[in-house]
């Protein structure tokens, strides 16, 4: 395991929001523990931190888009900046609006004086952390800040990096909703993609433009569907539409215990439950953590 | 005309199902679904949209006979949407945020631009009221012009205009509340709820947006949320219990208030104090 070309990246995304993506994962991530890294990618809703309290974080500043700051000894005030944004960031009074500013340089190349430049900030920070499974990657984007699909892009790299050094031969990693920058910024380049899905029709529409996105990159995918039994009609349907190119490999029905374990920092599977629908659920979360392996050609040192 | 968003941190939340239902308690209203990665609005309406138009951004075209290959667009595209070939300069489309930059600095003026399109944009109208929605195209990064181009679609005759915003907190939610007058947000009482949540909450202290939060599943999780947004003086404008009914009256499609329509004047009430708070300003 000395290249990074051995390590194989498994994605978790949902296209439609609250399916349980990261209860999934979270589940997988502990299973795994002994082959992989986590990493959360889902940038703008990060939420593994809860279920693994990382501590002894490694901290990484995250340079996103610059903004533009006038200096107005230099400003004359022609105004040629405000008519040439195209985002609007730049008002009558030559305030610039910082959210909407996207970093461009345009108004700086226009500016027939020099008054303006263009400011690195820090748009927000990924950690190395420590937890009970392992390391973690994740990160924070400062509310309102863009390009969270670069700084997905770098927490994906970091966690490639620690695999490598850890002898791992899997990242997880948690993509985040939908299908556009963020999302394809999780995706590009892995190996496999766990797609969790609900049986709602918004749910499957989102599906069925989730999995297009899959095959426009050419990556192979696994679909679990959650709270199975919500409409048993459509599942079945989901089942039969994509089983050609996308099988099903679970279905989970809806229960409780999957709000229970966030609520106690814990994954599913770690819950002590003799019931009997918890545990068939957490026979169907290992399940699906062995056919992973087995998708990747992992050898199962049967840890689990 | 009142503009008032939905938004959520994390997705699932119930936006959807909240931004439609209001939609249906109003008359002579908008709504506008901006949830462009995934629109799903008119999977709970009965009104019939077309396509009215392409949402589409400016990318450059470069005339090889006039291009002396300096490579100063390279140097100064932000977004690494051109390289510096051999014999040629390339352009990565789908990488290209159409900003201009590339055209000004150019030299020889051989950067001349045609539009692309990231998405389309449909309309339709039944009685009084207006839908319209974004869709971004699959394959395509960036959701934030389809956003932009949906906004001209504001139909200011209108007494309301409701957004579906996308979720999360970044770009793309920015884009659609950044203009409107209030912002409800749509919240679950569990951590990853809480958690997401604040992150918007933060991000609409800094755009200075007058906003109240809907608990929705309540029930379901803890009172972690609802404590919080007390000791932040954030206003609860309804609460909407956990009811597998609801949930599966949501799977096939059903609009919220044709289950349950003792809702509707709930909505109403909570719509009245918003245009107040609205007005009052």
């Amino acid at each position: 395991m000395s290249d990074n070309t051995d390590i194989k990246q498994v994605t978790v995304i949902s296209g439609k929001g609250g399916t349980g993506k990261t209860s999934l994962i979270s589940s997988l991530a502990y299973l795994l523990q002994n082959y992989s890294i986590l990493a959360d990618a889902d940038v703008d809703a990060a939420d593994l931190y809860l279920i693994f309290s990382p501590e002894k974080s490694e901290k990484t500043d995250y340079y996103g888009t610059k903004k533009a700051v006038i200096d107005f000894d230099k400003c004359t005030k022609c105004m040629k900046c405000y008519e040439s944004c195209r985002y609007g960031a730049i008002d009558q009074e030559l305030n610039i609006e910082i959210v909407r500013c996207e970093g461009c340089g345009l108004c700086k190349h226009v500016c027939p004086v020099d008054a303006i430049t263009m400011i690195e900030r820090v748009s927000g920070n990924y950690f190395v952390s420590d937890t009970r499974i392992g390391k973690m990657i994740h990160a924070r984007l400062v509310p309102g800040e863009e390009s969270s699909g670069l700084l997905v892009a770098e927490v994906r790299k970091k966690a490639l990096q620690v695999a490598k050094e850890k002898n791992k031969s899997l990242v997880l990693i948690d993509g985040s909703p939908g299908i556009g920058c963020p999302v394809i910024s999780s995706l590009s380049g892995s190996h496999l993609a766990i797609v969790v899905s609900e049986p709602t029709i918004s749910g499957k529409h989102d599906l069925e433009r989730v999995l297009e996105l899959l095959k426009q990159f050419n990556i192979p995918g696994f679909i679990v569907v959650n709270k199975s039994d919500i409409n048993m009609e459509i599942t079945q349907e989901i089942e039969d539409k994509f089983e050609k190119d996308f099988p099903v490999i679970a279905k989970i029905p809806h229960n409780h215990i999957f709000t229970q374990a966030m609520i106690e920092k814990k994954t599913v599977v770690e819950i002590d439950s003799e019931d009997k629908s918890v545990k068939d659920i957490q026979e169907t979360i290992e399940n699906i953590a062995k056919l992973i392996l087995e998708k990747l050609k992992i050898s199962n040192k049967n840890t689990f | 005309m009142i503009s008032i968003a939905v938004v959520s941190g994390k997705g699932g939340t119930g936006k959807t199902t909240i931004a439609t239902s209001l939609f249906l308690s109003l008359d002579n209203v908008q709504l506008i679904d901006a949830d462009v990665d995934e629109p799903n609005c008119s999977l709970f309406l009965d009104i019939r949209t077309q396509h009215v138009k392409d949402a589409q951004i400016p990318i450059p075209v470069i005339d090889s006979s006039k291009c002396i290959l300096c490579g100063e667009c390279v140097k100064n595209c932000e977004y690494n949407a051109l390289a510096n070939l051999p014999n040629q300069i390339l352009v990565f489309d789908r990488i290209c945020h159409g900003c201009g930059v590339c055209s000004v600095v150019c030299p020889t003026e051989a950067i001349t631009e045609k539009n692309r399109s990231l998405g389309k944009i449909f309309s339709g109208i039944k009685g009084n009221r207006r839908f319209d929605y974004g869709e971004l195209i699959v394959g395509e990064e960036l959701s934030t012009p389809i956003i932009s181009t949906l906004k001209e679609q504001v139909d200011k005759k209108k007494d309301y205009v409701i957004f579906d915003s996308p979720p999360g907190s970044a770009c793309p939610m920015v884009e659609t509340v950044i203009d409107v007058d209030y912002v409800i947000v749509v919240a679950e009482p569990t951590p990853f709820g809480l958690s997401d949540m604040k992150v918007v909450v933060e991000t609409l202290y800094q755009l200075n947006k007058k906003f109240g939060v809907i608990i929705n599943k309540e029930g379901i999780g803890n009172e972690e949320l609802e404590n919080y947004c007390k000791e932040n003086n954030i206003p609860i404008l309804l609460r909407i219990p956990f009811d597998l009914k609801i949930a599966k009256s949501y799977s096939v499609g059903n609009n919220f208030l044709t289950t349950f329509p003792e809702w509707k004047e709930k909505f109403q009430q909570m719509i009245e104090e918003i245009t107040e708070e609205v007005k009052n300003e």
